[in-house]
Order: C-alpha cells, then sequence, then structure tokens
C-alpha cells in the first residue's frame, strides 16, 4: 500500500532511487548555468531518452545586452539540439508543460522550484537546481529519495469569494515554510475531486512554499478530460489505503479570503483583518494565477469600472493571452484601467518591469512576498484573484465580494 | 559509516580530514533570494556574487564570510531553486554551512557545487571556533562535540568528486 509518490518511484519512502526523468525543463534563468555545467561535465551527448525542454520565462523581452547576450547563447544552443524550445512570450515554462505535455505517473524534473505545480496530475514533478539539470541532460536520470507524504484531506466546497489561492495560503500558514521539507503532499479526498485543474494547479504550485518536495493530486475523471481535449488518453489512479507521515483535514467550506503579509508565506491573515491598507500596485498572473480563469474573473469583477492604483495584469502563455483576446476578457481589463505585460514571470522575480520603489506596497497573486523581491524596500502581500479585483478598485485592501 | 580498508584512502576524499572555521551565524529560514537577490543574478560573474552574498539580510556580511563556518537556524535555503545562491556563499570563501535543516533544492544544489553542509543544531557564537569532520560524522563547537546527520552515499561521492560536474567528467 503506497502513497502516489511511491507508486511512481517505484519505491518505500526513505530508499535512495536512481530514475529516469520523462521530462525535463529550464528557463532562460536556470538555463544559462546548465549550459555551462553541462558543457563542464564533458558536454558530448544530450540524453535521447528524455523529452527536454528550455523555456524563457524570466525576463521577456530582455532587458539589456547582458540578459540578450545570455539569452542567445542559450537560444543558439537550443536551436542546434533536439530540445523543445519556447522562446520570448511563449509563456511560463510550468504552464507551457501542463497545456498537454506533463501526463499521470510520468517522472518531471524542472529547473525551477516551482516545478511541483505539474503534480497537480497525478505526475512527480520536482525541481532542482542548474548542475542537476545539466546531469539530466546528460544522462537522461536523476537520483532521488522516495519521500514521506503529507495528506492533505480535503471536503466540501467553496463559499463565499473564497478560491483556491487562499486554500493553498491556507495550508502552507498551517505546515509553515518548512512543515513538508524532504517530504511530498497529497491532496485526497472529495474535497479535491471536485476541484478544476486550474484549481489542482494552484494548490500544487504552492506546495514548495511549505517546503515540499511534490504536491500531487491522483489523476481522475477530471485529470482524464482535460488532457481528452489535448488530445491524450490517459487512465485515472486508483487511490490505494497508504500511511502519511501527517494528516491533515480542510473543509473548503471555512475557507475565507486570506493574504500573506510580508515577508513570509506562511504569515496568513483574513483579508478583513487588513481591510483599508493602502497600497501602490497590484499584479495579477505569474504560475500561480494568470491562468484563463483567473484572468476571466478578474475581467468579471473589474468591468466596466476603473482600478484605483496601477495594476499589472499577465497571461501565463501565449495561448491564454490569445484566448483573452478572442473572448473579451482582455479589452475589459484594459478598458478598466490595467495594463498587459509579455507572458512570463513579470515582475514577481524582481528582474525587470514593475519594480517597485522604496515604501511601496504591491498586492501580487503570485506565491512569494520575500522581503526585496520586488524590488529594494518594496513589499509584497500575495492574495487570490478576487481580492487583487476588489483591491485594485479601492486602491486598498478589500475583502472582495461573494462571487 | 563503513570503516576503510588498511591503506585505503578515507571513504570521505578530500573532505577527510577535520576542517574548521571561525562562526558566522544567520538567523533561521533564509530564503535564497536574501542570499543573493535576484538584480544580481543575469550574469556568469561568480564574483558579483560573492560581493553581494547576504546583502539584503546584512550589507556587512559579505566580508566576514572568508574561511568561515556559516551556523544558521532551520530551513536555510528555501525558496527559489537558484543555483548562485550556495555559489556566491562558495565563492565568498565561506567552507561550509551548518543548520539543522535544509530547503531540498538549496541541499542538492550546494553538494552538486561542492559546498559540504551538515545538518546539526549548534548554538552560535558570532566569531568563535567550530570543527568539523564529514568522514567522522562529527562537529565541534564552544568545546561540545556531537554527531551530524549523515550525508547519502550519493552526495558523499559527489562532493568527495568536488562536485557534480567533476562526478560526470569522471563517470561519463
Amino acid at each position: 500500500m503506497s502513497t502516489l509518490s511511491e507508486r511512481i518511484l517505484g519505491a518505500s519512502a526513505g530508499e535512495y532511487v536512481d530514475r529516469k526523468v520523462d521530462r525535463a525543463y529550464a528557463h532562460d534563468g536556470t538555463g544559462v548555468l546548465a549550459l555551462e555545467a553541462w558543457k563542464n561535465m564533458g558536454g558530448n551527448r544530450l540524453a535521447k531518452e528524455t523529452e527536454l525542454y528550455l523555456q524563457f520565462d524570466h525576463i521577456v523581452p530582455a532587458n539589456n545586452s547582458t540578459t540578450a547576450t545570455l539569452q542567445h547563447e542559450l537560444r543558439e544552443f537550443a536551436k542546434s539540439s533536439f530540445m523543445h524550445f519556447s522562446d520570448i512570450g511563449g509563456g511560463i515554462c510550468h504552464q507551457l508543460m501542463s497545456e498537454g505535455i506533463a501526463l499521470p505517473n510520468e517522472i518531471i524534473v524542472g529547473a525551477d522550484s516551482h516545478s511541483v505545480t505539474l503534480g497537480a496530475f497525478g505526475a512527480f514533478a520536482t525541481g532542482v537546481g542548474a548542475t542537476d539539470m545539466a546531469a539530466i541532460w546528460l544522462t537522461g536520470e536523476t537520483w532521488f529519495r522516495v519521500p514521506e507524504s503529507v495528506g492533505i484531506h480535503l471536503t466540501g466546497k467553496f463559499t463565499g469569494a473564497a478560491e483556491a489561492k487562499d486554500l493553498a495560503l491556507q495550508y502552507v500558514g498551517i505546515l509553515g515554510t518548512d512543515g513538508a521539507t524532504y517530504q511530498a503532499l497529497e491532496f485526497v479526498g472529495e474535497g479535491a475531486s471536485g476541484l478544476t485543474m486550474d484549481e489542482r494547479l494552484v494548490l500544487s504550485n504552492l506546495s514548495v512554499e511549505a517546503g515540499a518536495k511534490a504536491g500531487l493530486f491522483y489523476a481522475d475523471e477530471v485529470t482524464v478530460a482535460y488532457l481528452r481535449n489535448r488530445g491524450h488518453r490517459v487512465s485515472p489512479q486508483e487511490p490505494e489505503p497508504c500511511t502519511y507521515a501527517r494528516e491533515l483535514d480542510i473543509d473548503l467550506s471555512a475557507i475565507e479570503p486570506l493574504v500573506a503579509v510580508p515577508h513570509r508565506v506562511d504569515t496568513v491573515k483574513p483579508v478583513r483583518e487588513l481591510a483599508g491598507l493602502p497600497i501602490d500596485q497590484v499584479f495579477v498572473g505569474t504560475c500561480t494565477n494568470g491562468r484563463y480563469s483567473d484572468l476571466a474573473r478578474f475581467a468579471g469583477l473589474v468591468k466596466g469600472k476603473k482600478v484605483a492604483v496601477r495594476t499589472i495584469v499577465i497571461p501565463a502563455s501565449a495561448e491564454i493571452l490569445a484566448q483573452t483576446v478572442k473572448s473579451g476578457v482582455l479589452a475589459d481589463i484594459i478598458e478598466a484601467g490595467c495594463t498587459i505585460g509579455t507572458p512570463g514571470c513579470g515582475p514577481c522575480i524582481g528582474y525587470h518591469m514593475g519594480v517597485l520603489g522604496e515604501g511601496e506596497i504591491c498586492l501580487s497573486t503570485a506565491n512569494r512576498n520575500f522581503r526585496n523581491r520586488m524590488g529594494v524596500g518594496g513589499e509584497i502581500y500575495l492574495a487570490s484573484v478576487a481580492t487583487a479585483a476588489a483591491s485594485a478598485l479601492e486602491g486598498e485592501i478589500t475583502m472582495p465580494e461573494a462571487a | 559509516m563503513m570503516a576503510n580498508e588498511p591503506g585505503e584512502p578515507p571513504a570521505g576524499g578530500r573532505n577527510s580530514r577535520p576542517i574548521g572555521g571561525h562562526a558566522v551565524c544567520v538567523p533561521a529560514d533564509i530564503d535564497t533570494d536574501l542570499v543573493i537577490a535576484g538584480r544580481y543574478l543575469r550574469t556568469k560573474d561568480r564574483s558579483l556574487w560573492a560581493a553581494h552574498v547576504f546583502e539584503d539580510l546584512d550589507p556587512g556580511l559579505a566580508p566576514r564570510l572568508k574561511g568561515a563556518v556559516i551556523v544558521a537556524g532551520k530551513n536555510f535555503g528555501c525558496g527559489s531553486s537558484r543555483e548562485q545562491a550556495a555559489i556566491a556563499i562558495r565563492e565568498a570563501g565561506a567552507i561550509a554551512v551548518i543548520a539543522p535543516s535544509f530547503a531540498r533544492i538549496f541541499f542538492r544544489n550546494a553538494i552538486n557545487i561542492g559546498l559540504p553542509l551538515i545538518e546539526a543544531d549548534l548554538s552560535c557564537s558570532d566569531g568563535s571556533p567550530v570543527k568539523f569532520s564529514l568522514d567522522e560524522g562529527w562537529v565541534e563547537s564552544g568545546g561540545k562535540r556531537q554527531a551530524i546527520r549523515p550525508l547519502s552515499p550519493r552526495m558523499r561521492e559527489i562532493l568527495a568528486a568536488g562536485g557534480l560536474v567533476e562526478y560526470w567528467r569522471s563517470h561519463a
């Protein structure tokens, strides 16, 4: 009787195993060092057994000639190899992998901590650094310590304005930033089955903020239908009784809109306690909340109104951007006074565009609010899409109305 | 840990002899943004990372890292997978990081670039001597010696090779 991580890795918690990696991906940030390390390892072959991807998302388009030169070198390498390459504006690596690439039961490794996002498909997906990625390019394999798992049992349905992001902040708040270090999270129960793929991606995405190595959902009829629409036939994964290192029970109907206050993701407070706090910028997007359903929800809340503070909205991929254009969602967002950025990570990492000034406050739908992350002296409050919309309209942290 | 056969070199390779340095104390839950800020990442210039390591935590810290053993609180290196965090610490001259626990990507990154990590819960006094032996599995500070959690055999091999690049250069 095994956890899903144990089933996919084919060994018991605590064991060290070498495993073939089904898919490995890196971005313009980690790819530069990965390429250097791969060359230094001898760099005479790329593993044909592993599907390799390189996606430019961190600084897109390049902000200066140093970045442009680094990206040029990496782009030329990718184009001269059989790697799948996505250039600037294609979208965030995790999002692209979720658009019909990642499949149940696969072992997926990304050179980015938020690679845990793809656990939403019933894959074992985890993040590594650049040198580990270089070794995967070379050999197609890597080593794992099979993790113990934390079972997060979900019941009920969201009520009021609460959404998956609030639930994600809630469980990170309960576990703490290292509450699941070296472990995996498994989201189970009828509350999990009732979630859409987009909602599951949000919950898996935040699992690394509790230190987890992976955050998995069992593939079920929702997963099967999502992947069928993208041309894949997959089977559901049947959960079996297993032993969890720790178990949490969360009732979705008890979740209320939450905010993670600076500078930790686990310092979580109800929005109502922070209502009235003035903000300088709102950012909607990222690998957490930049999907079509997020932007449509945001547009529905700001349509016909005007935002009171500068608001940056960034679709997580070109596919999502195109969808928002076709459906009219993008026009609603722009007419409400928001501005749009190139699909990618945007201001989340504070490299370029949307950087905060000293003393400024940003309400963001991203997943990290570390000190100085979006600019020296700037402060980041993390919240849901609905809280971002309500707050953008008021210019202060505002409780969203029930949908 | 396995005993060595007579005449064999110690299993820990170049990490076999006890080494030490002065303690530099840092708090718990240090994220990799605090180790090296995103604004310094767009380069391959390692000396830039070394110069700005821990800048947002304490701008006076970088010059004190030469020959230092960083003694941190729990969950050191959480957050981003940026390997520049481990590289910056090593390039600034620190010889090891000791903490009760590490975030897992940082753990792998540090070993992969040849920076020893030691899982142990030490009380830290800035500037005091800290000694350790990875091969014998102990760390000593303030006159007290304690056992450390051993690295996995694979991590020991990688560290003994000097890092994952060197490991694969000799295995590929």
